[in-house]
């Protein structure tokens, strides 16, 4: 179990209030102290209902210095709201091909930890303090007892990266709290839909969002004709299965379908490339005319294996090549430079997909907090379910939850490995209500009826 | 009848000087910054056409005048710093410094100090344009951005975009006063002639924001509906009022509008169909016109401000951003 309270470099997370003035730029971010030091510097008004400290303004050199005696300040009246980052260990996942995208070990998590960072900035304002604890367990049903130990402790967030299953456990065990669980990883379209839980919000794409965007595009480039390519996993499955409607919808037709079968074997040999440039090209033969090859491979297992191997040339997307994804490493899109240097500076690393998923949950109990001045489990809730609820979120427009699932709507990038080509919905697929629900499942089919 | 014939010729070409005069001093020069193109177009506001192009440092943004209308000033944000030009000879006079990735500059109403909000650090600098230093730096909430001055230089309004605020700053003491919650993304605060107001939009949160300048309450939110657009399009950016109270400004973003709002009744008396992405806008001194820049279509639109008509679109560099106009 860590605590984490700051941008203590790792593994010094239980360090509470560890400073480093040249990430920080004069701010102190160790939170209960600073929290309640600038607050009171910093009095704010709020639209409705919010505090209204005494305006007594500090000078603004000292908040630059005075981090000891702010650090020593405690104060009662400062509202705490502590999340909860939940972690499933999954050993039994093999490593994709490129050594880029291993993940590290803090994938998810320090997403969680800008997100308190950015809720605290603002929160200093507001007397409010963010706490984030984490848990991670291998033991799927360890780690739901240990979360709902938590809940019980006062964690009534809950930002799970985990398995499908794991995330249905958790939020049954959970169901007679004041709690949420914002799924910031499974993008399974059950747990939005016939299995889907009035306690889960869902940060993370569903696959039929992700192929709905990418076919959009695909659409828009006229490139109709699809060669797809499955590999052996019932996830790969999954996604040839959203592929296949997003094909439907959108007017594409898949020319051929092929199965990938293959032993994974050693990820890494010395050599291995002298033999897949002769596989690949070989199991592409004798393919009806098509204009792109779509592959599903969620494990990132063969699909790299594709591109630029294909038997006659095309495009390779899906999985590999062009993918849809909720965030990129090189977008710098709607203010997302700042965010992206915020999150270098306390992640040492390129965020990656399941940060932003975690930072737009940890995010939205912070934007949940500010606009009801409040720290009750309910409220908060109430508030992310009602239809005040935005959230500004480096994505050109506002983000809110689809009030029939919990999903979060949002513009997805279409990218290379190196840079983002396009943002889905693309121009021209219209909507009733928001163009976003052109992307995924949209209510007049959902299978979800918890939410009623 | 020689004589006469050349008085008259020379009657006629005072008259034709006169005329040329008179028409210059109708003319200004209004300086449009170009993002993506590191450059400024210099647009005379007579004939609508652009007559210069200033090379500029990385990354052009908030642009503008300092020096009684002498100079331009421009954050050249990948730079790290402001540049200034002469706006007579476009000739580049110094650079100032600035903090990192700064964004939008105002100046006190006395001419001098120069504030401006540095996105990437979370302060608002405060920096002496004429000594060409920082005096003193300013913590604010993420993302600082939008710079209104109140017209009795009394109030600094700074924006902050993760945060959601716009912090008010004693100009005296040069200290956070106060913090008013706005809506989501916060891009642009602007006072009202009288300085009773002061109006923020919010780009995502899709609306503007009136806050009473004194006692910090929020007045009113100002939203708008525009058939055939989603409410998703409409985020309010740049906002400008007239100097004689009456008629604000607000540019909608990818909505490719412009709202006019009445200030009074605060209502919204009608939308002006501009070019793709409108973010900020600007009058010439007269207010006759406004120029409008269009980040996407990469041009600026001129509305005529008396019949409330879009009079012409000019071509200028890529993603124009910020827009301000001198005299001649």
């Amino acid at each position: 179990m860590m605590i984490y309270a700051g941008p203590a470099p790792r593994p010094a997370r239980s360090v509470l209030c560890r400073l480093n003035p040249s990430l920080l730029k004069g701010f102190s971010f160790c939170v209960a102290g600073a929290a309640f030091f600038l607050a009171a510097a910093f009095p704010v008004r709020a639209g409705e209902g919010a505090a209204q400290p005494p305006a007594e303004a500090a000078p603004a050199e000292t908040a630059t210095e005075t981090q000891a005696p702010a650090a020593e300040a405690k104060s009662d009246d400062t509202l705490k709201i502590r999340l909860l980052m939940a972690r499933e260990i999954q050993e039994d996942r093999l490593p994709p091909l490129s050594l880029l995208d291993i993940p590290p070990p803090d994938d998810g998590l320090a997403g969680a930890q800008l997100g308190v960072e950015d809720n605290n900035t603002t929160g200093r304002f507001l007397k409010q303090e963010f706490i984030l604890d984490t848990v991670e367990n291998a033991n799927s049903d360890e780690l739901v007892a240990e979360v709902s130990k938590k809940v019980d402790e006062g964690f009534p967030f809950v930002v799970a990266d985990a398995r499908p299953e794991t995330l249905l456990k958790l939020a049954d065990a959970l169901k007679d709290k004041d709690a949420v669980v914002f799924n910031v990883a499974a993008p399974d379209e059950d747990l939005r839909e016939e299995n889907c839980r009035v306690n889960v919000k869902h940060t993370a794409p569903s696959r039929t969002m992700l192929a709905d965007a990418l076919a959009q595009y695909l659409a828009w480039k006229q490139w109709r004709n699809w060669l797809l390519v499955v590999g052996p996993a019932p996830e790969d499955k999954a996604f040839a299965d959203a592929l296949k409607r997003a094909a439907t919808r959108f007017g594409l037709k898949i020319v051929n379908e092929r199965v990938f079968e293959y032993e994974p074997g050693s990820r890494r040999a010395d050599g291995g490339f002298e033999q897949i440039q002769q596989q690949i090209p070989s199991f592409m033969q004798d393919a009806p005319d098509h204009d792109v090859v779509v592959v599903a491979d969620e494990g990132e297992l063969f699909g790299e294996y594709f591109p630029y191997r294909t038997w006659i040339s095309r495009p390779v997307v899906g999985t590999a090549g062009l993918y849809p994804t909720t965030w990129h490493p090189a977008v710098e899109l709607w203010g997302g430079t700042q965010f992206q240097n915020r999150f270098q500076r306390l992640a040492k690393r390129q965020m990656r997909p399941i940060d932003y998923n975690a930072w737009t949950a940890v995010r939205s109990v912070g934007e949940a907090a500010s606009r009801t001045n409040s720290s009750d489990a309910k409220t908060l809730i109430d508030y992310m379910r009602s239809d005040k609820f935005d959230l500004a979120a480096f994505k050109g427009q506002k983000l809110t939850y689809r009030a029939w699932n919990g999903q979060l709507r949002q513009p997805i990038f279409i990218a290379t490995p190196k840079i983002h080509v396009t943002v889905s919905p693309q121009p021209g697929f219209l909507h009733e209500f928001s163009e976003l629900d052109t992307l995924g499942v949209d209510r007049p089919e959902t299978k979800c009826t918890a939410f009623q | 009848m020689k004589r006469q014939s050349t008085g008259l010729a020379l009657a006629l070409l005072a008259g034709v000087m006169l005329a040329f005069s008179a028409s210059n001093a109708l003319a200004y020069r209004v300086f449009v910054s170009n993002e993506k193109e590191n450059t400024i177009s210099v647009i005379d506001s007579e004939t609508l056409e652009v007559i210069h192009t200033i090379k500029t440092g990385n990354r052009p943004r908030g642009i503008i005048l300092g020096n009684e209308g002498k100079w331009v000033i421009v954050c050249v944000s990948d730079d790290n710093k402001l540049q200034v030009f002469d706006t007579q000879t476009y000739e580049l006079v110094k650079d100032l410094p600035s903090g990192p990735d700064p964004e939008l500059p105002i100046l006190h109403t006395s001419g001098n100090p120069l504030y401006v909000s540095n996105e990437d650090d979370n302060l608002v600098t405060v920096v002496d344009i004429f000594e060409n230093r920082i005096i003193t730096d300013i913590p604010v909430g993420v993302e600082p951005e939008g710079m209104g001055m109140s017209p009795d230089g009394k109030w600094l309004v700074n924006t902050s975009e993760t945060t959601n605020m716009a912090h008010f700053i004693d100009t005296e003491s040069l200290k956070v006063i106060d913090n008013v919650l706005v809506d989501s993304r916060p891009r642009v605060a602007e006072f009202t002639p009288d300085g009773k107001e002061v109006w923020v939009s919010a780009e995502i949160g899709g609306t503007v924001t009136v806050i009473a300048t004194e006692s910090r309450e929020v007045l009113a939110k100002i939203n708008f509906e525009i058939q055939g657009i989603t409410k998703d399009a409409i985020q309010p950016v740049g906002v400008r009022i007239t100097s004689d109270g009456k008629k604000a400004f607000v540019a909608l973003g990818p909505a490719n509008r412009v709202a006019v709002v009445d200030v009074a009744t605060r209502e919204v008396e009608r939308y002006l169909l501009v070019g793709q992405r409108v973010w900020n806008l600007g009058f010439t001194p007269d207010e006759k016109l406004l120029f409008t820049t269009n980040g996407t279509s990469n041009d600026v639109s001129v509305i005529d401000t008396a019949s409330l008509k879009v009079t012409k679109s000019i071509r200028v560099g890529r993603y124009p951003w910020g827009v301000v106009a001198a005299p001649n």
